[in-house]
């Protein structure tokens, strides 16, 4: 047996260098001679910029060169990855995405000038000096006014802030409106899914560097896909070809989806390099982070739920208000249709949906995918409105659920998905197990005897992993194909290195990808390194994002290291003097099957390097292989989530008590790390129930725009968790099983929380208070209890 | 421009300062020490965390001008010349208590800062101690199992791996 195959949890390889400050994170990157750039920021969310008086600022000490929009006035935008097109067939409206503003600025944070100097110090201190003229004008900010005949329009040569009208499935609206009218009860909920901000702890950074003498860009910069960026930044803003230009994304700190998307300050410093013939670094403040980094969630829905005399769900019908933001960023029109319309079955055999989402252009910074993106959306709504219809009919919500669950696989749902593989009642037998909730009148009990309030809230989920199928989300309006690449590099002495487009920002791929490889191989995973980050060193790959890593990276992984076992298993057939078809690989070597002939690993690629006793005449020599993987289908995991609060009465104040996940991943590779990745994810989702809101106020101001005013889950705000992945129905069409765990915590989380609270309400006699919106401050709590 | 003088993992260390330079960025961009990350700009995250003549300290809340004369302590100076982790440091890595890493130094400064004051601390009392530490990977779950273990307590009963 190899050791640290798949299923092991390997100790993380890359822990070290962290733990002793060792690694590499891009602001450590410092290349000599580079100067800095500090970006001055509109103040205002929305104005007509008259002029930008730079002449003052331009004397101060240190200032090399100050830029402003009418530098990049005749040069392309930032680019949008996905065009949806609305319920009458249009293409959405897309406004150009300015590098640095240029006539208006559409929102606080957006760039009016960037000052580059020797010192970031003189780049701020100049930045003071600089006088902007803009008049102000009204701040759209509320969605349902924003698509109002006459309303101010954030983007003039727009026809309105309507950026799309998506229904899905149009062709069943009918339906669906007749089978509401005809249902024996409608459970009707409207609710917030609250805007968040990412907040990986790394803030963002991009060095550019430009070689005159060859023509060469590089840029440093955290990202999740530096091959995306690579393609999006030279194909459509500045006009580099990608042998030209060189992507690195070297550690990055956390990602969360905010470091997907291309962003303004890479541009211009790749851009600026050239100009000014020097490298060129940009560090975001966590302030400016706040108001330049893309932000998460913020829909406003009515969802209905229908239900038959017997309590089967017979439709669901929602409509969303999602806001884009001032501009569109990288994907960000996919979220909340085709990445949540296609999750509206949830867990459940409801024949009939409709989605209806209506995409608004806002004076905010633009929303993209966080962790989740669009599968927390509709989960937390589906799961709210499961519950609330619950306890109207006054059925058990478990019972309600486990009535219709989705139990025949493959099953195909009216938004367009086709799930491979699931057991939802194994995922809510376990979850009441782990989550003990058998003990849970005792604790009642006990909580009561205090003074306190205690209630338990559950939650099925689905999510849709893995993406994604590149020709069917082109049918789509994806502007990329979503494959991954891998080459496997076997070297000389039976080390092997492979390069995969996958990106690794803390999921532990340097440690879980060698697994793989090493079972397959049958060898020490020790033997195996992995390279990621570099454009110049893997092949062309899409990134890390949506948990596709494992399932599409991954893949492409198997397939390279299957061509290498293939090709290995013919020089082997001619060292032993056999058919490479009776050659066997186990643990390491190859045998001749039935025989005791057999030779080592190491001798094999020593021959293919050393091509003295080898085939030549029909092989190649060398042993290297690459291949892309496009997956056939989305991945489905899937589980249920319990949360347990505590309230206290005389406060509102709502304390986790206890938090049990139970999930299907199909496939483990290393247990620990996938627990990690669940622990993660619920940390995030209690965040967004109890904790973190992003707030503007009517003017456009972010109110919440730093860790004094956005609350981050600290360690006193959540408990140990009872996670386990042990059901596990492996996917059905990748070679390895696995479905990807990275968002489930963050997408099963929020609706438990809630669910727990309103229990909690209902059992304490306020049988008034079926909902409240999130997150659950003590304010929101204990005046919902006031009635 | 004013110089300064002190010591860092054991070894002086000076160099010429603005009055507005903070020590987080004598460190960093100075001394070539980047292993003490900058994660935000109020002083909440945590992720500068450096022991200052053996007490933990925001290195962005103190400019580099008042640690004159210091004894400094960063997170490359937490493990053996050898390279062999602190218990800490191990135990971080045996429970699976950090993730991306950006965080982790100042996770592991306080938590060293912690044991030496509390050597066997509580789940609560090391909850209430990371208060000024912020982690977005973890979920802490590993984390305070980390300084649990570390600290010599028996973890296997907490759930998880």
């Amino acid at each position: 047996m190899p050791k640290d195959g798949i299923g092991a949890s390997t100790k993380r390889r890359e822990d070290v260098r962290f733990l002793t400050g060792n690694g590499n994170y891009t602001d450590d990157i410092n290349i000599r001679g580079q100067a800095y750039v500090h970006f001055l920021r509109s103040d205002v969310a929305h104005g007509t910029i008259n002029s930008v008086d730079t002449s003052a600022a331009a004397d101060m000490p240190g200032v090399i060169r100050i830029f402003t929009g009418e530098d990049f006035a005749e040069m392309g935008g930032i680019p949008c990855g996905w065009q949806v097109t609305d319920r009458h067939g249009a293409p959405m409206q897309e406004p150009k995405h300015p590098v640095l503003a240029h006539g208006k600025v559409r929102h606080v944070g957006d760039p009016i000038a960037a000052i580059v100097a020797e010192t970031r110090e003189q780049a701020r201190d100049a930045a003071e000096a600089i006088m902007p003229d803009i008049t102000d004008l009204p701040a759209v900010m509320d969605m349902k006014e924003a698509i109002k005949d006459g309303a101010t329009k954030v983007h003039d040569d727009l026809t309105s802030n309507l950026c799309y009208d998506w229904g899905f499935v149009e062709e069943n609206k009918g339906a669906v409106d007749e089978a509401i009218k005809n249902a024996a009860h409608v459970t009707t909920l409207e609710l917030v899914n609250n805007r968040l901000v990412p907040n990986a702890m790394e803030p963002r950074v991009a060095v550019g560097d430009y070689n005159r003498s060859t023509g060469d860009h590089t840029l440093y910069t955290t990202s999740q896909n530096p091959h995306v960026i690579r393609l999006l930044m030279g194909a459509f803003v500045l006009g580099i070809p990608e042998h030209k230009l060189r992507v690195v994304a070297p550690d990055v700190g956390g990602g969360f989806g905010s470091k997907i998307y291309h962003y303004a300050e890479e541009a211009f410093c790749t851009y600026a390099a050239k100009v000014i013939n020097r490298p060129v670094k940009w560090t975001c403040s966590r302030s400016e982070a706040f108001i330049s980094d893309a932000h998460g969630r913020d829909h406003v829905t009515k969802i209905e739920l229908a239900l038959d005399k017997d309590n089967n769900f017979t439709a669901v019908r929602t409509e969303t208000y999602a806001n884009m933001g001032a501009y569109l960023s990288t994907f960000a029109p996919s979220i909340p249709t085709w990445l949540h319309g296609t999750l509206m079955a949830g867990n459940y055999k409801t024949p009939n949906i409709y989605v209806n989402v209506k995409a608004v252009f806002t004076n905010t910074v633009p929303v993209d995918a966080y962790r989740g993106a669009g599968r927390p959306e509709a989960t937390y709504q589906l799961e709210r409105v499961i519950d609330m219809a619950a306890r109207e009919l006054g059925v058990d919500p478990i019972a309600l659920r486990r009535q219709n669950y989705i139990t025949e696989f493959p099953y195909a749902t009216p938004v367009a998905v086709e799930y491979d593989t699931g057991d939802y009642n194994a995922t809510m037998d376990k979850l009441m197990e782990i989550g003990d909730f058998a003990g849970f009148e005792a604790r009642l009990a006990e909580s009561k005897a205090r003074g306190k309030l205690r209630g338990l809230g559950v939650n099925s989920y689905i999510e849709a992993c893995g993406i994604a199928p590149s020709n069917l989300v082109g049918q789509l309006g994806a502007r990329a194909g979503l494959y991954e690449s891998a080459t496997v590099r076997v070297n000389a002495t039976g080390g092997i290195t492979v390069m995969t487009g996958s990106h690794s920002h803390g999921q532990g791929h340097e440690t879980a990808f060698p697994q793989v490889v090493a079972e397959m191989l049958g060898i020490d995973a020790s033997m195996i390194e992995i390279e990621h980050g570099d454009t110049d060193k893997a092949p062309m790959g899409m990134g890390t994002y949506g948990s596709r890593s494992i399932a599409v990276g991954g893949s492409a992984m198997v397939r390279a290291t299957e061509k290498i076992i293939a090709k290995a298993k013919k020089i082997a057939a001619h060292l032993l003097e056999a058919s490479d078809a009776d050659i066997e690989l186990k643990d390491g070597q190859f045998s001749v099957a039935g025989t005791d002939k057999s030779v080592a690993w190491g001798d094999v690629t020593l021959a293919a390097y050393v091509p003295h006793n080898y085939p030549l005449e029909d092989l190649e020599p060398g042993l290297e292989e690459t291949a892309f993987y496009d997956p056939s289908n989305f991945t489905y995991p899937s589980g249920a989530y319990a949360c347990e609060v505590e309230i206290d009465p005389e406060t509102g104040k709502v304390s986790i008590e206890r938090f049990a996940a139970a999930d299907d991943f199909g496939n483990i590779i290393n247990p620990m790390i996938v627990s990690g990745q669940v622990h993660g994810g619920l940390a995030q989702g209690i965040g967004q129930a109890m904790l973190e809101q992003c707030s503007y106020d009517s003017d456009g101001q972010l109110l919440s725009a730093s860790y004094m005013d956005y609350t981050m889950p600290r360690a006193d705000d959540v408990p140990f968790y009872q996670v386990d992945h042990s059901c596990q129905t492996p996917c059905t069409h990748n070679p390895l099983g696995v479905k990807g765990c990275g968002e489930a915590g963050a997408i099963g989380s929020p609706p438990s929380v809630v669910n727990a609270v309103v229990d909690a309400m209902q059992r304490a006699g306020h049988t008034h208070i079926t909902h409240i919106d999130m997150p659950l401050t003590p304010s929101r709590v204990w005046s919902a209890m006031q009635g | 421009m004013p110089k300064v003088s002190m010591t860092v993992n054991g070894k002086p260390a000076s160099g010429e300062v603005e009055g507005r330079t903070l020590l987080v960025e004598f460190l960093r961009d100075g001394l070539g020490l980047t292993g003490t990350h900058v994660g935000c700009d109020t002083s909440q995250c945590g992720a500068c965390v450096v022991h200052v003549d053996g007490k933990p300290v925001k290195a962005c809340t103190i400019f580099a001008a008042e640690a004159e004369g210091a004894t400094v302590t960063t997170i490359e100076g937490i493990a053996a010349e050898d390279g062999t982790m602190s218990p800490v440091q191990e135990a971080f890595q045996t429970h699976h208590g950090l993730q991306c890493g950006f965080c982790t130094p100042g996770m592991v400064m306080s938590a060293e800062s912690l044991l030496k004051e509390n050597p066997t601390p509580s789940e609560a009392e090391i909850r209430d101690y990371l208060e000024g530490n912020i982690c977005r990977c973890t979920g802490y779950h590993n984390i305070v199992k980390a300084i649990m273990a570390a600290s010599g307590q028996d973890v296997s009963k907490i759930a998880a791996e």
